[in-house]
């Protein structure tokens, strides 16, 4: 017994080293998955708050780019109002526009509070939470295109896991010939991602659009990703296309979740039947 | 030796928040990200005990990780350096043994000393450190590469501290 307190009080450095490492290391591997980004629940408000001060700040500089975006996205948007259409068929009364229509997604606007791209899992942090109806895996995007998933809440901030996260996948489309591949973000590029399992059949060229799927009950369809910077094939009957990812990371500040009002019907209806 | 403790205590606030509020912040080509807070344990007393020198490293990994979103990874790569400082100290120690009431500074033992000293505790927390983040082999020399860079880059702002801030 003396000998062992002995030959801990003539190592206690290096025991006390494996002891440090031991905790550090276990808290690196156990949040390693995006899911578990809800450790950061206590710490998010606080270190939210300062970095809602910091951003506040760095926004006042990029408000003469984001003004002339926002004006282009309104003039687009106001193209694609009901009103600026005029109606093609001869109006009959069985036909009452309003009740065709009912509203899948709802849109809540948010300002990004801290954000990175240098990392290998890069977080983003919004400044609307649980008040404001955002619930964990609602989508992110801006007006450029696809932002990322929202992982964890609190009532008045989210963290976000971009793109430019390894652990993040989305189901992805081809614009003009529909085929379906699964992006992610290889860690090496803040600019650009790969796009994985499309058959090698599938005509490509440089340039085309790459847009969301809606397979996944997050996304809704059509949203843009990016374009095709190169492409090969690897590994046999599949292309790994290189994508220019249309968002700029770099200088995010207004960002939308979105809230797909049908979600839970959805998910519910595939429990139901088996669906994995 | 009653300064040491404030003075510490306010330079380990300067750091962490120039780090999370200006050096995260600075993204050169998406590569380069300078990690200075690591000066901390670098000026350090000669006499600071092996479980303190320790223990601030980790309190002072983990505050960076609460702002950057990376539980322990900063925590991890403090610590090591922090294991290796005793040691390079050692190694480098000149023929007498280093004098009491003297700091690791340029100012004390000139800019040779301090540039090895602290080249080489910068190297291993970043090759740690980014390692760490990757966590796989395929990406070896990229990594390297990041590592080599970002190091310069941390080095060139804690060597630049030395003539503008510590000066003495």
């Amino acid at each position: 017994m003396r000998n062992l307190i002995r030959f801990i009080l003539n190592n206690h450095f290096f025991i006390l080293f494996l002891f440090f490492e031991i905790v550090a290391l276990t808290l690196v591997f156990q949040n390693n998955n995006y899911q578990k980004a809800f450790v950061f629940n206590i710490s998010r408000n606080i270190s939210g708050y300062i970095n809602t001060r910091i951003f506040s700040f760095r926004q006042y500089l990029d408000l003469h780019e984001t003004n002339q975006k926002l004006v282009e996205e309104n003039i687009r948007l106001r193209k694609d109002l009901i009103s600026s259409y005029k109606l093609n068929i001869r109006p009959s009364a069985n036909v009452e526009f309003d009740a065709a229509w009912v509203r899948q997604y709802d849109f809540i606007p948010a300002k990004v509070i801290s954000n990175s791209v240098n990392k290998q899992s890069n977080f983003i942090s919004i400044d609307k939470g649980t008040r404001h109806g955002i619930r964990p895996d609602m989508a992110v995007i801006t007006y450029e295109g696809v932002v990322g998933i929202v992982s964890g809440v609190s009532e008045n901030f989210s963290t976000v896991i971009p793109v430019l996260n390894r652990d993040l996948r989305i189901s992805s489309r081809l614009k003009n010939t529909g085929y379906f591949g699964s992006l992610h973000w290889d860690g090496k590029d803040p600019g650009r991602a790969l796009l994985q399992d499309l058959p090698h059949h599938v005509n490509l060229n440089a340039g085309d659009t790459i847009t969301t799927s809606g397979y996944s009950a997050i996304f809704p369809e059509g949203i843009m990703i990016g374009t095709i910077a190169a492409f090969e094939i690897t590994g046999g009957n599949f292309y790994t296309v290189i994508v220019d990812l249309s968002t700029n990371f770099r200088r995010l500040s207004h960002v939308y979740v979105i809230d797909n009002l049908f979600r839970d019907e959805l998910l519910e209806l595939e429990k139901t039947t088996g669906y994995d | 030796m009653i300064k040491v403790l404030p003075r510490n205590i306010l330079r380990i606030l300067i750091l962490v928040l120039f780090q999370v509020f200006v050096l995260n912040n600075i993204q050169f080509s998406g590569f380069v990200n300078p990690y200075m807070y690591i000066l901390f344990i670098l000026l350090l007393p000669f006499e600071t005990p092996g479980w303190l020198l320790l223990s601030l490293g980790f309190v002072l990994g983990l505050s960076i990780d609460l702002f950057a979103n990376t539980p322990g990874l900063h925590a991890s790569a403090t610590v090591f350096m922090a294991f290796l400082r005793p040691m390079i100290l050692d190694y480098f120690a000149p023929r007498d043994g280093y004098v009491p009431g003297t700091f690791p500074r340029v100012f004390y033992y000139g800019f040779g000393w301090f540039f090895q000293y602290a080249a080489i505790l910068v190297l291993a927390h970043h090759f740690f450190l980014f390692y760490l983040e990757i966590f796989r082999l395929s990406d070896f020399f990229i990594t390297f590469r990041r590592v080599i860079f970002s190091s310069i880059f941390t080095l060139f702002l804690v060597m630049i501290s030395q003539y503008f801030i510590y000066r003495r």
